[in-house]
């Protein structure tokens, strides 16, 4: 055998040849840029003009950002600066800073108790958002509404420690009764939080200055402060409420059905701003002269409501989207309706329906700018109001506008690419 | 929008008539502070400043009248209104009083049941437009676009001077005068029309003025003024009264430096002496103390003081006085007698 190619084949090689590098046009950059850049005529001229585009802005935006002034007190004196350059007047962002994010009259010396407050929020929906998280912090998430209420209202430490008080004693009679059946549950709940809360105010209304910061009243809160603390409360109330909602109108119960089903159609039928007005100035009509219901907590509820609305929407879909066998399979094991809910039903639809919950999330976050139309000064109130009708920053408009597209674009953008991520966390089917 | 606000306000003032009557001056003394409506931002007449406190001509009223009846000017809670909500503000007694460049018509003062208590500024609207355009007259303007915010009687003034005319044109709403400016310069719109105040203030602000014109033609009377509720006249007089003594302290030389030194004692003007407390029961008869329009005019000096510091010639803004100058001196600018 092995004699047959020695006679035939005059050499053979023994050894195998070294590894050659692929053809300069197949590999590296240059093979990225051939297949993505230049495929086709086509492709190589929209590269081209793409190209061309670029070059075009960044060559006449760079001057723009290069030249920018950051600490003149006036666009005068920017003007004066420039002399005729083309630069950005970056100092109304320096010299009003903090009215951009706080507004114009929170008090000064208390800006770091909404700084902590965001710090900690951060903390706190780290558990919520990353399952990696330690467990223990559920607990501080849990505290955390009352203490950035404390902290961004301010007055004594109390009041809110007393709600929280009436709503863990609630938590409790729940569980208490909770065996017998969860309507029992949530009634023995409902009425112990509100008779301890109830109970419990007398002591905050007589040591009003226990533990107490200085109090700030809702219409000094501005700036994107404002944005965020609308953004946050409404998002997350909007969501339990949209899940009841969405469950109120499944369910076969027709003045629960009935109920749900109008008030999402009317909320659904009506716009925002309408909303937004009538939170702030036909309200104040319904209620005795000084009974004035905070403006902050009217529109908090109006945008709720609204958003929780939409939520009910998406979340419907998911509970569409579940195969009835479903539903089916968890009556055969034996749970009731409140267990079957919780433990079936609930995960498998809130997990279809995060793309949607994610763009009201988005919608409502940006949607909070509205406020200014009824006179808050959020981050668009502020700049459309007090600072571009200041003396010395009249006119300044690219500057301020595009920091204020900055500040939503992180927080947007964040949202959605969290939403991505915890998507492939939860894809369980193999697609 | 507008027509809802107006409706809202309209429905609204029917029904809170009744609840919105009680004493407004006992309200303001038990609360210590006066709560009082201006705009949400305009140059010169209110903003707020790098430190978040209020400044500018109509501030300058909300801050007289709070000295004048607490006695300090500092005790004011601000409520910025925006062209929608200031009307339903006021007639829900949200606010006490609205000093927001508020024009002075027949229909606000009788059918949406305010008191217009005074004029603190006699504006008219006027057009700007750019200077390449050509035009030296608003007559010339047929189918020029025009930029104009909502829910102001300058809307309503440019269709009847457009219809009486016979000359076409096509609006642009904007909100705001913050938002006109870019829109204007950028092209969006050929001529931008508001008050001739607010005029000059845009004018002044941008990079080349003089690229821009403003025509000669006023086309409405636009007096503005502070105004309250109807129904608690006591506190109108209170407002009226603390306004004509900041325009009779400038007729009669009372300035903020020397009004102290003048209510010292009785001088040999009666009607001083009367206006600022030294001589009969003048504040007594308004219920407030004897020496209410001497703190008034402290609180940021008489009317002309006023106006030279936030608006007047030296201003950014640069007004010239024209019609708000005292009758003395060819403007319309007179105060009933203080006796």
């Amino acid at each position: 055998m092995s004699d047959t190619h020695a006679q035939t084949v005059a050499f053979v090689r023994d050894t195998m040849l070294p590894e050659q590098p692929p053809p300069a046009s197949e590999a590296g950059v240059i093979k990225w840029m051939r297949e993505n850049l230049f495929k086709g005529w086509f492709n190589s001229i929209l590269t081209i003009v793409a190209l061309y585009f670029i070059f075009k802005i960044v060559t006449g935006a760079y001057p723009w950002f290069a030249n920018g002034i950051w600490t003149t007190s006036s666009l005068a004196e920017c003007r004066e600066m420039l002399d005729g350059m083309t630069g950005a007047c970056f100092s109304v962002l320096t010299e009003r800073w903090n009215q951009l994010l706080f507004g114009f009259t929170y008090p000064p010396e208390a800006y770091w108790r909404p700084t902590l407050a965001f710090v900690l929020l951060i903390v706190a929906i780290a558990p919520v958002l990353y399952p990696k998280a330690p467990r223990q912090l559920l607990v501080f998430t849990g505290i955390y509404p009352f203490v950035a209420y404390w902290l961004i209202w301010g007055g004594t430490l109390l009041a809110p420690l007393m709600i929280l008080a009436g709503l863990i004693a609630g938590y409790f009679a729940f569980k208490q009764f909770e065996r017998q059946s969860f309507a029992m549950g949530m009634l023995a709940g409902l009425v112990a939080a509100i008779v301890v809360i109830w109970a419990g105010g007398i002591i905050p209304a007589s040591l009003p200055d226990a533990l107490a910061l200085q109090a700030v009243q809702s219409r000094d809160l501005g700036g994107f402060m404002l944005n965020m603390i609308l953004g946050t409360v409404c998002v997350s109330l909007s969501l339990p409420l949209g899940i009841l909602l969405a469950l109120g109108r499944q369910s076969s119960m027709p003045i629960i059905k009935w109920i749900c089903v109008i008030f999402i159609e009317f909320i659904r039928g009506v716009p925002l701003i309408t909303l937004l007005f009538v939170a702030n100035v036909v309200l104040a009509y319904f209620f005795p002269p000084g009974s004035n219901i905070d403006l902050v907590l009217r529109v908090i509820i109006m945008i709720t409501m609204f958003s929780a609305a939409y939520i009910a929407e998406v979340i419907r879909g998911g509970l569409a989207a579940l195969p009835r066998g479903q539903y089916e399979a968890a009556d055969s094991l034996g749970l009731d309706y409140a267990q079957a809910t919780r433990l079936i039903i609930m995960p498998q639809a809130l997990k279809i329906s995060i793309p949607g919950i994610v763009n009201v999330a988005v919608g409502l976050f940006k949607d909070t700018t509205l406020v200014s139309v009824i006179s808050m000064f959020d981050l668009v109130g502020m700049i459309r109001g007090p600072i571009l009708a200041s003396t010395e920053w009249n006119g300044v408009y690219w500057e301020l506008w595009g920091f204020a597209v900055f500040l939503f674009f992180i927080v947007c953008f964040s949202i959605s690419k969290y939403s991505q991520w915890l998507e492939r966390q939860l894809a369980t089917d193999h697609r | 929008m507008k027509k809802l606000a107006i409706l809202g306000a309209m429905t609204v003032a029917g029904l809170s008539a009744g609840v919105a009557s009680a004493a407004t001056l006992d309200d303001v003394k038990a609360r210590g502070k006066l709560n009082c409506g201006v705009t949400t931002g305009l140059v010169g007449f209110a903003a707020p400043n790098a430190n978040g406190e209020w400044e500018g001509f109509d501030v300058g009223v909300c801050r007289a009248v709070a000295a004048a009846v607490l006695g300090d000017p500092t005790a004011v809670e601000f409520v910025p209104t925006t062209g929608k909500t200031r009307f339903t503000a006021l007639a829900s007694g949200e606010i006490d009083m609205l000093a927001r460049n508020t024009t002075w018509t027949f229909s606000r003062d009788v059918d949406l049941g305010f008191e217009f208590v005074g004029i603190n500024y006699y504006d008219g609207q006027g057009f700007m437009v750019p200077k390449e355009l050509g035009v030296s007259s608003a007559k010339e303007l047929d189918g020029a676009t025009v930029c104009i915010q909502t829910g102001t009687t300058t809307e309503l003034n440019l269709a009847d001077f457009f219809r009486a005319n016979n000359i076409s044109y096509e609006p642009v709403p904007i909100e705001t005068n913050a938002e006109a400016q870019p829109l204007y310069l950028e092209g969006a719109c050929d001529v931008y029309t508001t008050d001739a105040s607010g005029l000059a203030a845009t004018r002044a602000a941008f990079e080349n003025p003089s690229e821009h014109v403003v025509l000669p033609e006023i086309i409405s009377k636009e007096p503005l003024g502070p105004l309250v509720r109807h129904g608690d006249n006591q506190w109108g007089d209170i407002v009226r009264w603390t306004l004509n003594a900041l325009i009779a302290a400038e007729e009669l030389g009372v300035t903020s430096a020397n009004v102290a030194e003048m209510s010292a004692s009785a001088g040999s003007n009666p009607e001083i002496n009367r206006l600022l407390g030294t001589e009969g029961t003048l504040g007594e008869m308004l219920g407030l103390e004897a020496d209410w329009a001497k703190k008034a005019i402290m609180a940021g000096g008489n009317y002309g003081e006023l106006f030279e510091k936030n608006i007047g010639e030296n201003t950014p803004i640069g007004l010239a006085r024209g019609l708000n100058a005292q009758w003395t001196e060819g403007g319309l600018l007179y105060s009933p007698p203080f006796r």
